[in-house]
């Protein structure tokens, strides 16, 4: 590709929101012709940027550059206007509406006052065959998949206007074929020499579409590269913040943990068998013994919580089955997992666990509640000798159980939830994130209560998107990449460097 | 518990607030609002009528508690009390003698049935089928009048049976016997509800379905649960209504209620997009209704019209509960501050 | 063509007209004298209020909203149109136009408390349903007589179209209400907003669509139909009562919904509407040539008419939630390892 001048260029950018920086002097230049995937973890700064660009936050330092003129869009309209086209992962389409419709609604061609439809739908099928995609664009957009409403979505901004073509996580709900022909048309408008911005997880789709990779980490720019010229190993070192010779070995407190528990040799006490779901997660076996810590590691967007979701029976499998304590459990839903004697933290605190509006003791005791069925009230008395025993011995920060949750910090907050499930003495917990977003004291409490727990027997699941933390906590390791298990690690096996390897290459 | 009975109090503040003004209003400008009188051992007066008018709504409204605060909501009560009422009129039957076709309790009994099926139908409607609860409890909104229609064969029932008309016309300790319903399903309703895990797996369910869900709770069945107690209170209402006018007209029967009743929860502090429930402030909340009727009908002002001033307190309750007014009040009154 | 023919959209168009013919025929069957052009006319006439209130409540429902004032709209309408030409002895054409200025008035005024304060329609327009029948009480608590000549004219006139047969002028105005907002809602960017609106209203949103002025301007149409049709009520009573329009927002609802309009919103179409409110002339058609049955039974018929179109609509959306599920997407990492 001849060096030209980039069509964007995006300088020292920076972005601040109260209490964090989301950006911070991070440069970002796209070119015509080309696909640049922007890659990093969560809070890395990659949807700030867009957002950036497509006007929907305004920067505080630094400049935009549009073929060489300094913008600053103060709308997404302007953005567009500008030429800078989003396509968004929800499509943000009506489904309703017919495939032409979809295209041209508020800019219909008229004569006298009416819609001339004949128009409109010839005009539709040009721009879709711009793309290479014929289809009867008089049916509604919800006859089609996901896949072709996502062509339509671009076939749409493309004809608004056409200098960048912003694609933010196009691939999540696609299949392989699907996928396939999205990047065949993605190839399409950049030999057309469409300057196109991608944004994925799935790290092998980087690398089979993108010419160029810039890396953000914790709102700092780490680089841009050319896609053949970044090992995968590097870019997922990168992603993480650390140099490759960085990754620890197994850290000493971890290996000590694994010589005083002798590997237990019973029956496991959740045993999983080609578990899936098709568009949430590969089929995956696993085990869990009593008194074990299995660590699920990998990037974002990995399928981890899906996995979780799936085993606690929030999401209803299309085949597999879970054997609990040897025999065969029918998990079809929260409720029966957690008769079973499973409990499960979401990662979203807010939306998925918390009662903002009920008191920290209701929101503790509820789960053990619904347990014991809703006639088998706990009295006022036990709820709150069981709430202040578990405020006590998880240190949660609150002035009495009976405050509103809705009050409470987010480390408390998770505190509160680990409490609910708690209360009900699992055999099974599953924790989602638990340290994320919390200090650092937190954290530490958090992990040793996780080590304690396992020492007492109850068999743990631990999500966390720090490899540290995961190897820190686990005896066993199940690696996740692209929304299936690519591998496993125990024992000595478990570090940092051999989850990132399992990731970038498999088994 | 001394801590929450602090918190409750708290929420009933506005409402008994609102109903304070109210009174306090007619203790100027009407006369002889609050004169209390007792005739033949009954009490009788102003007051009085207000609770006893204000019964049929109480008891639909502490239904409708229930269904609000997981976030739905029953507009078919009205039509289900004009079943309940005609179901008891067609087994009581017309007999100028008195004598009923069926046992009084028979009869009260397959109304109180006939009624409870009604809200086990809404039930189903919203928590097995998924239908939005305004389009569930539609159905029966327009059916359900057809159906008392029918069942009373488009006339309306006189009845002659003594023992039935102690419901709506009955004293007991001096007070109205209706009142003691309402109390009485107040307090099953407040032990059931707060003495079992329900009332807080109602709430739970409200203010996040999603969680109660994550949390082990059957939310389906609580949904379920609400509606058909919904449906259950719109029976015992009905019977009240019939006893009050010891007839059962299809057509009038429960006219208009389902507002006065959402209105009265409303204003009681518990807010339609569900959550906590304050039942004791659906009582008061229909004490206001009927107040404010009551108050206009003492300045000769036709009863119909109460309805547009009813129509602009749901305006303005709805405002007050809405954010963005909220937001473009204050923001006016900011704005204000910068320019002076 | 057969799969055109058959899609979802057309389909439910040919079930209403399936279940209007079925209706209509066993009527004939069943009843001498009901297989008659004037009979079919009929139904035009003697349900023409209903065909404008239906009007106004498909573009609403389409939106994905509800509109529940509209037959006390209708009452308000009667009253202050024979007030007005009764008492006030006014030019009634003035009048008309008044009428119908004021019901399209309190439908802006619902129309921007929805929309700009982002408050639940149904609550709304439910305490509208109160309000504009609190206000025909404070209009008049008796019947107002209408002997206006125009009013009169208008209520006795047989439009002779074929041989005997004939319509009246009620039923015009209705037939072009109908063919109006059939073109406003197919070749019209306000009509094609109203459908983006009921399909998502975000997307719609985010399409760069007015959506605000547009749902403002969908409760001021059902206002102005609202009124509109008390006009035309009134050329069928000759008098206005305060109960007028009682309970004839569900029936325009009902009409809606059995014609084929999702509740959602989104979809929908006046053609359906039309037919939903001739099902339901039919129905009462019936019930009285049948001669014992309590007219009331339409309302049970019409319920459950309703219920049957709702749940099997419900069917079809989590029919299709579970196939886009099923259909559209699969893991892409099929394969484990790979680079």
């Amino acid at each position: 590709m001849p060096e030209q001048a980039p069509v964007l260029e995006m300088r020292k950018i920076t972005k601040v929101f109260p209490g964090v920086r989301a950006l911070s002097g991070v440069d970002f230049r796209l070119f015509r012709g080309e696909v640049h995937a922007v890659m990093g973890q969560n809070g890395a700064g990659k949807s700030t940027l867009v957002k950036v660009l497509t006007g929907v936050h305004r920067h505080d330092a630094g400049e935009i550059l549009l073929e060489g003129n300094a913008i600053a869009p103060d709308s997404p309209f302007a953005a567009q206007k500008l030429g800078i086209s989003t396509v968004y992962q929800e499509i943000n389409l009506c489904p309703n509406l017919s495939v032409a419709e979809n295209m041209f609604i508020g800019r219909q061609p008229m004569r006298l006052g009416s819609i001339r439809w004949k128009e409109l739908n010839r005009k539709a099928e040009e721009a879709l065959a711009k793309l290479n995609i014929v289809l009867d664009v008089t049916q509604p957009l919800s006859s089609y998949s996901i896949a072709i409403q996502q062509m339509v979505a671009i076939a749409r901004v493309l004809d608004l206007s056409s200098k960048i073509l912003i694609l933010d996580e196009p691939t999540s709900s696609l299949d392989e074929a699907e996928v396939e022909r999205l990047f065949g048309v993605i190839r399409k408008l950049r030999d057309q020499g469409l300057a196109i911005l991608f944004i994925t997880h799935f790290l092998d789709q980087t690398y089979r579409i993108s010419d160029r990779i810039t890396v953000l980490q914790n709102g700092l720019f780490c680089g841009e590269y050319k896609t053949a010229q970044l090992p995968k190993l590097e870019l997922i070192a990168k992603m993480l913040g650390k140099e490759l010779s960085a990754f620890s070995y197994a850290a000493e407190h971890a290996a000590k943990k694994r010589e005083a528990a002798p590997a237990s040799k019973e029956e496991p006490v959740l045993r999983i068998r080609q578990l899936g779901l098709r568009g949430s997660i590969a089929p995956f076996d696993l085990d869990l013994s009593a008194g074990e810590v299995l660590g699920l590691a990998g990037l974002l967007g990995s399928g981890r919580t899906e996995m979780a979701k799936l085993i606690f029976g929030i999401d209803s499998a299309h085949q597999g089955e879970i054997q609990i304590n040897g025999k065969k459990a029918n998990i079809n839903s929260p409720h029966a997992a957690m008769m079973a004697g499973m409990g499960f933290c979401s990662e979203d605190r807010k939306n998925e666990g918390a009662f903002s509006e009920l008191t920290v003791r209701e929101n503790i005791i509820l789960a053990l509640q619904a347990r014991k069925g809703m006639l088998n009230f706990i009295p006022l008395k036990k709820q709150t000798e069981i709430a202040e025993k578990l405020i006590d011995s998880l240190k949660v920060k609150t002035p009495s159980a009976e405050n509103t949750a809705g009050q409470l910090s987010g480390g408390n907050l998770q505190k509160v939830m680990l409490a609910r499930w708690l209360a009900t003495n699992p055999s099974v917990l599953i924790l989602d994130e638990p340290t994320r977003g919390i200090d650092v004291g937190a954290k530490l409490e958090i992990m040793e209560l996780i080590l304690k727990l396992s020492r007492e027997g109850m068999g743990v699941i631990f999500i966390s998107s720090e490899f540290e933390e995961v190897v820190r906590c686990s005896d066993r390791v199940a690696v996740l990449r692209d929304h299936a298990k690519v591998g496993e690690l125990s024992g000595p096996e478990v570090d940092e460097q051999n989850i990132v390897r399992t990731i970038a290459e498999g088994r | 518990m001394p801590a929450l009975k602090r918190m409750s109090l708290g929420r009933l503040v506005w409402p008994l607030a609102a109903l304070g003004c109210l009174l306090l209003f007619n203790l100027f400008f009407t006369p002889n609002f609050f004169h209390v009188e007792v005739k033949q051992g009954h009490l009788y007066g102003n007051l009085i009528d207000i609770i006893k008018n204000a019964a049929p709504i109480m008891l639909l409204a502490i239904g409708l508690t229930l269904v609000i605060a997981t976030k739905g909501i029953d507009i078919s009560v009205g039509s289900v009390v004009a079943i309940s009422a005609g179901v008891v009129a067609i087994l009581l039957g017309g007999d100028l003698g008195g004598v009923p076709l069926f046992p009084v309790p028979v009869a009260i009994a397959a109304a109180l049935i006939a009624c409870t099926a009604a809200g086990f139908w809404n039930g189903i409607l919203v928590s097995r089928i998924g239908l939005q609860p305004i389009i569930a409890t539609l159905i029966l909104f327009v059916a359900g009048r057809g159906i008392a229609m029918v069942l009373t064969n488009a006339m309306v029932i006189w009845l002659y049976v003594k023992p039935f008309a102690i419901f709506g016309q009955g004293y007991w300790l001096g007070l109205p016997f209706s009142i003691y319903m309402v109390a009485g399903l107040l307090l099953l309703t407040w032990f059931v509800t707060r003495r079992t895990a329900i009332g807080m797996f109602v709430e739970s369910v409200g203010i996040n379905p999603t969680a109660a869900r994550f949390s082990g709770i059957n939310a389906k069945n609580i949904l379920l649960g609400v509606y058909v107690f919904s449906g259950f209170c719109a029976g015992l209402s009905g019977l009240v209504v019939c006893s009050t006018v010891m007839s059962a007209d299809g057509n009038n029967a429960g006219n208009l209620y389902e507002l006065d009743a959402i209105l009265a929860v409303v204003l009681g502090g518990t807010s339609l997009n569900g959550g906590k429930f304050y039942l004791l402030g659906s009582m008061i909340g229909a004490l206001i209704i009927q107040t404010l009727t009551t108050t206009i009908y003492a300045f000769n002002v036709a009863p119909e019209i109460s309805q547009v001033v009813k129509a602009f307190v749901v305006y303005g309750v709805s405002l007050l509960q809405s954010e963005r007014f909220r937001r473009s009040v204050s923001g006016m009154f900011v704005k204000g501050r910068a320019t002076a | 063509m057969t799969r055109r023919l058959l899609d979802n959209r057309n389909l439910s168009i040919l079930v209403i007209l399936g279940l209007f013919v079925i209706m209509f025929g066993y009527g004939s069957f069943a009843y001498t004298g009901f297989f008659a052009v004037q009979n079919f006319l009929n139904l035009f006439i003697d349900n023409a209020y209903l065909l404008i209130l239906a009007v106004g409540m498909t573009f609403v429902i389409i939106s994905g909203g509800i509109d529940l004032s509209v037959g006390s709209m209708l009452g308000l309408g009667t009253m202050i149109a024979s007030s007005l030409v009764t008492k006030q002895h006014l030019n009634p054409m003035l009048v008309i136009v008044i009428v119908v200025l004021v019901g399209t008035a309190l439908g802006f005024f619902m129309g921007c408390l929805i929309t700009l304060f982002e408050l639940p329609p149904f609550i709304i327009t439910l305490a509208g349903y109160y309000l504009a029948r609190g206000l025909c009480y404070v209009v008049s608590i008796d019947t107002i007589a209408i002997s206006d000549p125009v009013f009169q004219s208008a209520a006795h006139s047989e439009i002779h179209i074929i041989g005997n047969s004939f319509v009246s002028p009620s039923a015009i105005i209705a037939v072009v209400v109908v063919l109006v907002g059939a073109y406003v809602l197919r070749f019209t960017r306000f009509g094609r907003t109203v459908y983006a609106i009921g399909g998502n209203e975000q997307s719609a949103l985010l399409m760069g669509l007015p959506v605000g002025r547009t749902k403002i301007g969908i409760y001021a149409l059902s206002g102005f139909c609202s009124g509109l049709a008390g006009v035309v009520f009134t050329f069928y009573t000759l008098s206005g009562y305060a109960l007028d329009g009682k309970g004839m927002e569900l029936d325009a609802i009902a009409a809606v919904v059995i014609g084929g309009t999702l509740l959602t919103g989104g979809s929908g179409s006046i053609l359906g509407t039309v037919l939903g409110v001739l099902v339901y002339g039919t129905i009462q058609v019936l019930i009285v040539f049948q001669g014992t049955l309590n007219s009331w039974w339409t309302r049970i018929a019409i319920g459950f008419l309703v219920f049957v179109f709702c749940a099997l609509q419900r069917l079809f959306e989590t029919r299709k939630e579970a196939t886009a599920v099923r259909g559209a997407s699969r893991t892409s990492a099929a394969v484990a390892g790979g680079g």
